[in-house]
């Protein structure tokens, strides 16, 4: 372990650079990481962190400023030569076979011919040692999304790194497998190892991290110990400004039941998906429901059979209005009044290479027929009117772009994401049911999409939001409910839930006893 | 070592413009090492193979007569490939056109109207339809690889239409020659100005299918349907749009005017059902509609420089002595430069020189 001189920072930037064409993705990044500290990189989505852990990680070059490791600079030109240098890194996006077992994941990121049998046994030390608990057996499918990244970090430990680097770690962990986890980076940090935690979730930076480099739009913000500082004040250096909040005007009188779904089942499509299970979830007008939960639980299944992409045999099993629409296909339950934002941008919601206004017609083809089509049976496509209408979503949303209608794939992920949340909010819709719908945006323009999903609400249709962010679902919901393993949970009112409960509940903790237990939390 | 093929960010629109020139322009050159190789003169050997052919009024005619099946064919696939259907046997499909168009002359050759033609047209387009219709239906119930059932579906065509020239429609009266009575005037197509040379109204229907292909994809609801589903199958299924009913409209559109083709060829070109009917031109079209990146309109041009292939071999074969294979020789090496040049627009090539080393979580 590194037995260096407390003042010679374990790994250095100075004045790391990345340009994007136009962008400067990181600007000048001052950096310095002392040996057995664990470092916090705090910034929003698009700030750099991630730009930045690629060229440390040999992922990007970068155009300009140097990395020093022990003092001296170095070159780092790939993964490869990370991992030799002492680096080991843990994606957000875990890049593991399901069909392998653990420790063929792990044989296939090694370096070299290592038998498979000894990678077992030193999965298995390794994981008894550092509290990760791990089957070496074990397939990947079969795992829970905690499980999986424990792999990525035994994956990381087996290099035997001085400076372990986690981008977003705890995004897809319940708060108890959080917990967990941190237990793992205190073990690492005791051994004089370092840590690079990336992260925007203020709470977690300021219980585990001594020191916190922030950063906005590329460039450094502030360098601090967030252990002094208040959660808001952290928020303003990755922010800049205060966040404009969403404005909910209290608890109104619900109306009609708009959305009814009653003992819905869909068994999985394929050996990886996730079956529904006797899903029950009444929407009234004016209602936001929140659907929480921990990635790969159900939700895109949930979406999927909601929107009608899935339909089911039973069709009274799902209702819009008063209609039957268990067997209707996506286009007529827009006909009825529905519209769906899923979560993928790139490939589901919009075709990337099709410029805005193909993506307009989209999903409206058929619901506007009367004003974006014309030529009667030739069904041509009326470029006027659906220019209008992009022009207008455009101004609405404060979609940013370049030219005049750009291929979708050309804007950025939020720019996209206000794009395609306006496109179904410019026809007002009675049901929208959204999967997602911040994933990936930056503060303002998350900010500004669920107020409009609040908005919507208040003008009296119904809103069903899939989330996974807790923050979000506290800011829109009025009724809170938790997919587990493709069960829903009975929905709670937002103002009695906490951040506990729903953490038990995306745990599993209602198996069976879930309607009683929330009952039993509403008498409250 | 390896080589990588590595996705470039933007590609460029220039190059994608002028790939279709610089594969031509590569072509070119390889071909003036061929002849080289083959001991002619490179320059007088390209000149009789591209530019001599033109030269002549009755030769322009002739490459109106072998561009109209290409164009024909290439109109349809190119609706088929951009909508991520991979049809590879117009060929068979060309041929049960012809088949079941040529029925009507020779099962009932008293029947002279001014029905004859059109009926024939149509029953082409249906045998074309019908043959295509085969692996749309094994695509969609049992998922089969379509290229494979579509090619398997021609040789099957061409054994069938060779059993049916040496046998139940041979011509009685034809000394034992494989092939069919001759059509009476009633049922073939008639040329357009027949003084001059042979050019039939096929070149006509391709053009008019062209052009009505490409409103299609421009305009229309059907044709931003095409593009999404070939662009992104999942986007077309959000959009409400069915992939299967893509499959079986995709095949049927090309096959009925690759059957079109066939029959206009045999009406037209022929003037009778023989044991082989097409010199590949099902094959040819794939090239064609490639050349035209695609494009209804970009395939009549590239119907125009393919069908030179076909009079250029004939050429050579007559001036130079060289086999007409050489066209088929040229025809390929124009795909394999078209879909080079495709590739290298959209990727770069990098040569890695160490041993590859795996990337845990090189995405992210």
């Amino acid at each position: 372990m590194p037995n260096q001189h407390s003042e010679t920072p374990l790994l250095e930037t100075r004045g790391l650079t990345k340009v994007f064409g136009s962008l400067r993705a990181c600007d000048g990044i001052d950096l310095a990481i002392a040996p057995g500290e664990v470092h916090a990189l705090l910034g929003e989505n698009g700030a750099g962190k991630s730009t930045l852990v690629k060229m440390l990680f040999g992922v990007l070059d970068p155009s300009g400023g140097e990395i020093l490791w022990k003092g001296n600079p170095v070159g780092i030109g790939s993964p490869a030569e990370a991992r030799r240098t002492g680096i080991g890194m843990v994606f957000q996006h875990f890049s593991l076979f399901e069909a392998l077992t653990v420790a063929e994941n792990i044989a296939l990121a090694l370096d070299g011919n290592v038998p498979i049998d000894r990678i077992s046994e030193e999965a298995r030390r390794l994981s008894v040692e550092y509290g990760l608990p791990l089957d070496p057996s074990a397939h990947v499918a079969d795992l829970s999304v905690g499980e999986r990244q424990r792999i990525e970090i035994v994956r990381a430990l087996l290099q035997n790194p001085e400076l372990i680097i986690l981008d977003e770690p705890t995004s897809v962990l319940t708060p108890q497998e959080a917990d967990k986890l941190f237990e793992t980076l205190a073990k690492l940090k005791a051994e004089g190892r370092s840590v690079l935690y990336i992260s925007h979730r203020l709470e977690e930076v300021q219980r585990i991290c001594d020191r916190a480099t922030v950063l906005r739009h590329g460039k450094v913000t502030g360098a601090c110990n967030p252990r002094e500082e208040t959660p808001s004040s952290l928020a303003r250096m990755m922010v800049g400004s205060e966040v404009a909040s969403v404005s909910y005007a209290g608890a109104q009188e619900p109306g009609d039941v708009l959305v009814e779904v009653r003992s819905l089942s869909a068994p999985a499509r394929t050996p990886f998906a996730v079956a529904l299970r006797d899903i029950d979830l009444t929407v009234r007008a004016g209602e936001v429901i929140a659907i929480a939960g921990v990635a790969g639980n159900g939700q895109s299944e949930l979406f999927d059979v909601l929107s009608g992409e899935v339909t089911v045999s039973d069709a009274e099993s799902v209702r819009f209005a008063g209609m039957d629409a268990g067997r209707k296909g996506i286009t007529e339950r827009r006909l009825m009044g529905c519209s769906f934002v899923p979560e993928e941008r790139h490939g589901h919601a919009a075709v990337p290479n099709m410029n805005l206004s193909g993506n307009l017609v989209l999903s409206r083809y058929a619901s506007d027929r009367k004003t974006f089509l014309t030529g009667g049976w030739l069904s041509l496509i009326n470029q006027g009117p659906v220019s209008a209408a992009t022009r207008r979503i455009s101004a609405q949303m404060d979609v940013r772009k370049s030219l005049e209608d750009p291929p979708a794939g050309s804007l950025s992920g939020g720019n996209l994401q206000k794009f395609i949340v306006g496109r179904e909010l410019d026809r007002q819709p009675r049901v929208l049911v959204v999967n997602q719908p911040t994933w990936g945006v930056d503060a303002g323009a998350a900010s500004r999409i669920r107020q409009a999903l609040v908005d919507l609400a208040k003008s009296g249709s119904a809103v069903i939001v899939i989330s996974q962010d807790l923050d979000e679902v506290f800011e829109i919901a009025s009724r809170i409910s938790v997919i587990n393993e493709g069960r829903l949970s009975m929905p709670e009112p937002a103002a009695s839930m906490t951040r506990e409960r729903i953490g038990l509940l995306m745990g599993g903790f209602h198996d069976g006893s879930g309607h009683a237990q929330a009952e039993a939390v509403d008498a409250h | 070592m390896r080589i990588e093929l590595q996705k470039r960010p933007v590609p460029s629109r220039l190059f994608a413009v002028l790939s279709p020139f610089i594969a031509l322009g590569l072509t070119l050159v390889a071909g003036a090492i061929l002849f080289i190789a083959l001991g002619k003169n490179p320059f007088d050997a390209l000149y009789s193979f591209f530019i001599e052919p033109l030269t002549e009024v009755w030769s322009i005619h002739e490459l109106t007569v072998k561009a109209a099946p290409l164009i024909l064919i290439a109109v349809g696939l190119s609706v088929c490939y951009r909508s991520n259907n991979w049809n590879i046997g117009a060929e068979g499909q060309f041929i049960m056109g012809g088949i079941l168009g040529s029925l009507v002359p020779i099962l009932l050759p008293g029947f002279q109207t001014w029905l004859t033609l059109p009926l024939m047209l149509v029953l082409g387009m249906i045998g074309g339809a019908a043959w295509g219709a085969i692996p749309a239906y094994l695509k969609t119930r049992f998922n089969t690889n379509e290229i494979l059932t579509s090619l398997m579906l021609v040789y099957i065509a061409q054994l069938y239409l060779d059993w049916l020239a040496r046998g139940v429609l041979r011509d009685p009266n034809g000394n034992n020659f494989p092939g069919s009575i001759r059509f009476p005037d009633a049922a073939q197509l008639p040329e357009i100005m027949p003084s001059q040379g042979s050019a039939h109204y096929g070149i006509v229907l391709a053009l008019l299918a062209a052009v009505i292909i490409w409103f299609m994809l421009r305009y229309t609801l059907n044709g931003f349907e095409i593009k999404v589903l070939g662009a992104n199958p999942r986007a077309g299924r959000f959009a409400g749009f069915s992939q299967n009913r893509m499959v079986y409209f995709s095949f049927l559109l090309s096959g009925a005017l690759a059957g079109l083709a066939g029959i206009t060829e045999v009406s037209g070109a022929i003037g009778q059902l023989r044991e082989t009917i097409s010199p590949g031109y099902g094959f040819t079209a794939i090239i064609v509609a490639f050349l035209g990146r695609l494009n209804p309109l970009g395939a009549i041009a590239a119907g125009f420089m393919l069908a030179l292939t076909y009079l250029g071999g004939e050429a050579a074969q007559m001036t130079l002595g060289v086999s007409d294979k050489v066209g088929r020789v040229f025809q390929g090496l124009l795909l394999f430069f078209v879909l080079g040049c495709d590739t290298l627009i959209n990727y770069r090539v990098r040569l890695v020189w160490r041993k590859a080393t795996a990337t845990a979580g090189g995405q992210a």
